[in-house]
């Protein structure tokens, strides 16, 4: 029997880091329907959580799959399901009962190629506005967007830590090639990773409010079979977690849960900045997509650009304040995705107009070449130096 | 091996779906990365290429992160089919390696110096045609020195089906020394060469 972390150095694919990440993290139940690129981190789970007393369960589609998480999520384990493309689809309305109702969970989406089934085999970063708006109603929700196997680890830890903090789903925006590539991943000791668990209610059980917040905003979060009286609805429900259907209890709820987003951001935004010190070409990239804008960078260095990268590892909630902060001493930006522009319409948005923003996207299926970052900066910022 | 300025070395591993040729892929970049504490990246043709048309791996080794994942310009070229060379041939410079399976590649018009051996071949004589792949693994470490051999056999212990090891580790050892007779009868014929001009 292998241990819950695999301390050492591994040479894995993303997928494989991402489920070891979840494993590390604590999860212990893992419910999804297999679809590529996403089917080998199900495989791993199912071969992994047996051996340490978790569940796999494959359920019959994603709906029951992302259903299952939300549902093991209240029985007070740590739970994570992953998919892709209309998996991904079919797990919003879900997604929006998860917001609502404040249950911690890690959704892993390795994205490929769509609309549709699109290219199942191939690699995409299309679902972006999705995962932030693909659910009905107004909400708040975390995404973090991992670049290579390392990171697939980290940020599913990370995920689980956010997720289990501010009770919301946390999205990880992986995509088929960080999925599947492979790369050394280093595995710290189990006692050097932090883990998060989610704040558990103190107070007397017969004066006990499921979403009463704490002092973060956020309502500690008793298992079923704690004791406390739970009532869990996707209807607009008060502090007691019963339905009211008023406009009252409506912003209220709203307000919680906007709020423990939006009055948090330092706290839930990462981001990585390459050679920004004194760049005036701003490439904005995140996942797979960074690594291309990284080799752009050094080549557009090279050729005399004062390039740098700054590298959205949480892409929702959006770093608007520093995108605002960046544009008004750049020349411009530069927005990197595996897509027909949907993050780049945030960074122009954030720009304000203050400095303009460009895109160098695809349709999908593959990797964006760094030729064509240049292509876009000799074009749109002129010769170098001049 | 012809290192790039900043000691990059791309390799393709090309060939049928089958043939181990992703194996022997994450053989390379394994070694590099664990064995020889390098920084390594692979990836791999994934779709139903992968089960029986033409497939590869594409290795990245480095001193220093790699970014971009992908191969541009490879250094050394593995290739196992005709069709996997066909597909990679234009990619080559003049100062790239050109490994190939003599018996099912006919290396045309190829624009640098390629070293031949018989490995599916070999493989048969040693009992499994899939040990293929291990014998050009170790053809081509003897010829590139793209990982160290210590990293390799290591690898291939690890990755192999267990009971199997013994037999890969004679596999890699037959493709290995096959590549460094060939590189001695190469300097051979080059120091006879100077011997005839000198006179």
């Amino acid at each position: 029997m292998k241990p819950a972390v695999l301390t050492g150095e591994h040479y894995i694919t993303g997928d494989i880091a991402c489920a070891e990440g979840a494993i590390a993290a604590g999860c212990l139940f893992f419910g999804a329907y297999p679809i590529t690129p996403a089917t080998e981190i199900a495989e791993h789970m199912a071969e992994r959580l047996p051996d340490i007393g978790g569940t796999f369960i494959q359920m019959e589609d994603e709906i029951a799959a992302i259903a299952s998480i939300l549902g093991a999520a209240w029985t007070g384990v740590k739970s994570m399901t992953a998919t892709s493309g209309p998996g991904f689809s079919l797990m919003m309305e879900n997604l929006g009962l998860a917001v609502c109702t404040e249950t911690p969970c890690v959704i892993v989406n390795v994205q490929r190629t769509g609309p549709s089934t699109g290219l199942p085999t191939m690699t995409g970063q299309g679902d972006m506005m999705q995962a932030r708006w693909g659910s009905h109603g107004d909400y708040e929700l975390i995404a973090l967007a991992p670049s290579s196997p390392q990171d697939c680890f980290y940020q599913t830890i990370r995920a689980f830590n956010l997720s289990e903090k501010y009770r919301v789903p946390v999205l990880v925006m992986a995509d088929e090639i960080v999925g599947h590539m492979s790369e050394k991943v280093v595995i710290p000791e189990a006692d050097k990773i932090h883990l998060v668990s989610r704040p558990k209610p103190t107070g007397r059980k017969d004066r006990f409010k499921l979403y009463e917040p704490g002092p973060n905003g956020v309502a500690p979060m008793p298992a079923i079979g704690d004791g406390y009286n739970i009532h869990v609805t996707g209807l607009t429900h008060d502090e007691r977690g019963y339905p009211a259907m008023n406009v009252e209890a409506q912003e209220q709820m709203m307000d919680r849960i906007k709020g423990k987003i939006q009055n948090n951001l330092d706290d839930i935004i990462e981001t990585e900045s390459y050679r920004m010190e004194d760049a005036e070409i701003v490439i904005v990239s995140y996942g797979i997509s960074v690594r291309t804008g990284l080799a752009a960078v050094d080549q557009a260095r090279e050729m005399g650009y004062k390039a740098g990268l700054l590298r959205l590892v949480t892409v929702w909630p959006f770093p608007e304040a520093m995108i605002r902060e960046i544009a008004g001493r750049v020349k411009g930006f530069i927005t990197v995705e595996i897509n027909l522009g949907q993050i780049h319409y945030e960074v122009e948005r954030c720009a304000g107009g203050k400095a303009p923003a460009f895109l160098v996207g695809s349709a999908g299926g593959k990797i964006i070449h760094p030729d064509k970052v240049l292509e876009c900066i000799r074009e749109k910022f002129g010769t170098a130096g001049v | 091996m012809k290192p790039t300025k900043n000691n990059q070395t791309e390799i393709i591993v090309t060939g049928f779906g089958g043939q181990g040729i992703i194996l022997a892929g994450r053989i390379l970049g394994m070694s590099a990365s664990l064995g020889d504490h390098k920084e390594s990246t692979l990836v791999q043709a994934y779709g139903p290429e992968s089960r029986g048309g033409a497939c590869n791996a594409q290795v990245i080794i480095s001193d220093k992160p790699i970014h971009y994942p992908y191969v541009n310009k490879p250094h050394i070229l593995v290739a196992m089919s005709q069709a996997g060379y066909d597909k990679f041939v234009p990619a080559l410079t003049p100062d790239a390696i050109l490994l190939v399976d003599q018996d099912l590649v006919h290396p045309e018009n190829a624009p640098c110096d390629h070293f031949a051996i018989s490995a599916t071949r070999m493989a048969e004589n040693l009992g499994n045609k899939m040990m293929a792949n291990i014998i050009m693994i170790g053809f081509c470490t003897a010829i590139t020195q793209a990982v160290s051999t210590e990293a390799a056999l290591a690898t291939i212990v690890q990755s192999v089906p267990k009971g199997t090891e013994a037999r890969n580790i004679e596999a890699y050892n037959k493709g290995f020394d096959y590549g460094l007779s060939t590189l001695k009868g190469r300097e051979k014929r080059a120091a006879g060469q100077t011997g005839a001009l000198a006179q």
